[in-house]
C-alpha cells in the first residue's frame, strides 16, 4: 500500500462524522432519525443496529463487486441489506426484547434506509474492502451520534432525563411536545439550522436518490 | 364501519408522514411544487394500494403457509421492487401521457420507506385482505395530502425572508413539525 494509505483511511472514516454526516449534512435516513429518538437509549440502539447493517452490507458489496452484473446490482444490494437487517432484528428480539419492542417496525425499516444503499452504491461498489469497511464505520458512527444527540435533547426536555437518568429536578415541567412527532421535526430542524449558521455552510438538499 | 375507520385513521389521524415519519425523503425532496407533489402522491397511492394487496397474499399464502416468517423483509422488499418495475412498464405501454406525469417518480418509490412500512404495519395489525387494501389506499391518500399541503406552503415560502442558514431542509422540518402538531388535533376524531 502507498505510504499515504493511512491518511486515506482516516479521511474515509472522518468524513462520515462531520463533513458528510448522513443526518446533518446529507439529510438521509430521516425516518429512523425522527421516529425513534424520543429517548437517548432508543437513538443509541437504532444507531448501533444501523451501523452493524451498513458495515456488513458495505463489506459484502465490496467483496462481490466484480461478480454482480450492473443491471441487477441494486436488487442484489437490497437483498444483502435485507438479510443483515433480518439478522439484526432477530438478535435484538432475542437479547434486548424491550428495546426491540420500543423500536417496533423501525428495525425492519432499516432496509430502506437510504444511507445504507447509498454507501453500497456510491462507495463500496467502487472501492476495496478495507476502505469500504472504514467508510461504512464512519457513516455508522456519524449517524449514531446524530441520533444520540437528538434523542438526548428530546428526552431531556420531554422527560427531564438522559439515558433514563433524572437530570432535571422536581421543579421541571416536562415539555410533552418534545416526545411527540411534532417535537422531532422541530428539534431536528433547529439543530440543522443552527449548525448551518455556525459553520456557514448549507446542507446539500439531496433526497435519497 | 370498521373499514371506514381504518381509512380515516390511516389518511388523517395516524398520517404516515406526520405521525409515523414514513416517507420523509420524498416529503422533503419532492415538495417544492404543488403539481409535482400531487403527481408523486398519486403514483405513491397507486403503488401503496397494490403493495398492500400483494404483500398480504404473499404473507398469507407463502410466508405463513410454509412457516418462514423470517423471510418477511427480504420477500417484501423484492415484491415492492419488482412491483414498481412492473407498474412502470405497464403504464409506459398503456398510457404514455400518464407515464410522462408519473414516470420519473416510480423508481424513487422503491426506496420510499412508506411502502415497506405499510406492508409491515398491515402484517403487525393482522388486517384481513380488504382491510389491508383500504389501509394501503388510506395511507396513500394521507401521504398525498401531507405532500400537497407542504408543497403549497413551500410555494408561498419562496417569497418569504427565511434566514440563509434555515433555507431548504431546516425550514421544511420546522413546518412539518407545526403540521404534525395541527394534525394531532384530529386525534380526537377517533380512538384507533
Amino acid at each position: 500500500m502507498a505510504p499515504d494509505g493511512e491518511v486515506t483511511l482516516s479521511k474515509d472514516f472522518i468524513k462520515g462524522l462531520w463533513k458528510e454526516n448522513p443526518v446533518i449534512r446529507q439529510i438521509l435516513g430521516m425516518c429512523p432519525t425522527l421516529a425513534v429518538t424520543n429517548s437517548a437509549t432508543n437513538g443509541l440502539a437504532m444507531g448501533l443496529a444501523t451501523t452493524f447493517v451498513v458495515i456488513s452490507a458495505s463489506t459484502i458489496v465490496s467483496i462481490i463487486k466484480s461478480l454482480v452484473p450492473r443491471q441487477v446490482r441494486i436488487a442484489t444490494y437490497v437483498i444483502i441489506i435485507a438479510s443483515f437487517v433480518t439478522i439484526a432484528d432477530l438478535f435484538l428480539a432475542a437479547k434486548f426484547p424491550s428495546i426491540s419492542k420500543a423500536l417496533g417496525p423501525y428495525v425492519p425499516l432499516i432496509v430502506v434506509n437510504c444511507i445504507i444503499l447509498g454507501r453500497a452504491e456510491a462507495f463500496a461498489s467502487k472501492h476495496p474492502v478495507h476502505r469500504a469497511f472504514i467508510d461504512a464505520l464512519g457513516m455508522g458512527v456519524g449517524f449514531s451520534w446524530a441520533l444520540i444527540l437528538l434523542g438526548s435533547i428530546r428526552e431531556l426536555l420531554g422527560f427531564g432525563s438522559i439515558f433514563g437518568f433524572k437530570i432535571m429536578g422536581a421543579w421541571f415541567t416536562p415539555w410533552i411536545i418534545m416526545i411527540l412527532p411534532g417535537g422531532a421535526f422541530i428539534t431536528l430542524g433547529i439543530i440543522i439550522g443552527l449548525i448551518n449558521q455556525f459553520t456557514g455552510s448549507r446542507t446539500v438538499d439531496t433526497s435519497c436518490h | 364501519m370498521e373499514i371506514i375507520l381504518i381509512f380515516i385513521s390511516a389518511a388523517i389521524v395516524n398520517n404516515f408522514v406526520l405521525t409515523y415519519f414514513l416517507g420523509i425523503c420524498p416529503f422533503i425532496g419532492v415538495s417544492k411544487k404543488v403539481e409535482t407533489a400531487l403527481n408523486m402522491g398519486m403514483a405513491t397511492t397507486f403503488v401503496m394500494t397494490l403493495t398492500a394487496a400483494i404483500t398480504w397474499l404473499i404473507n398469507t399464502y407463502i410466508l405463513i403457509k410454509f412457516n418462514v416468517p423470517f423471510l418477511e423483509y427480504v420477500a417484501f422488499i423484492i415484491t415492492i421492487a419488482s412491483l414498481v418495475q412492473l407498474v412502470e412498464m405497464f403504464i409506459r405501454k398503456v398510457s404514455p401521457a400518464l407515464f410522462r406525469a408519473l414516470g420519473i417518480f416510480l423508481p424513487l418509490i422503491t426506496t420510499n420507506c412508506a411502502i415497506l412500512g405499510l406492508a409491515l404495519f398491515a402484517v403487525l395489525r393482522e388486517y384481513n385482505f380488504i382491510e389491508s387494501v383500504v389501509f394501503g389506499l388510506g395511507a396513500g391518500v394521507g401521504f398525498t395530502l401531507a405532500l400537497v399541503i407542504m408543497a403549497g406552503i413551500r410555494e408561498e415560502l419562496e417569497f418569504m425572508d427565511v434566514p440563509e442558514s434555515f433555507k431548504g431542509a431546516p425550514i421544511t422540518l420546522l413546518i412539518a413539525g407545526m403540521l404534525a402538531l395541527s394534525f394531532m388535533g384530529f386525534a380526537g376524531l377517533l380512538s384507533v
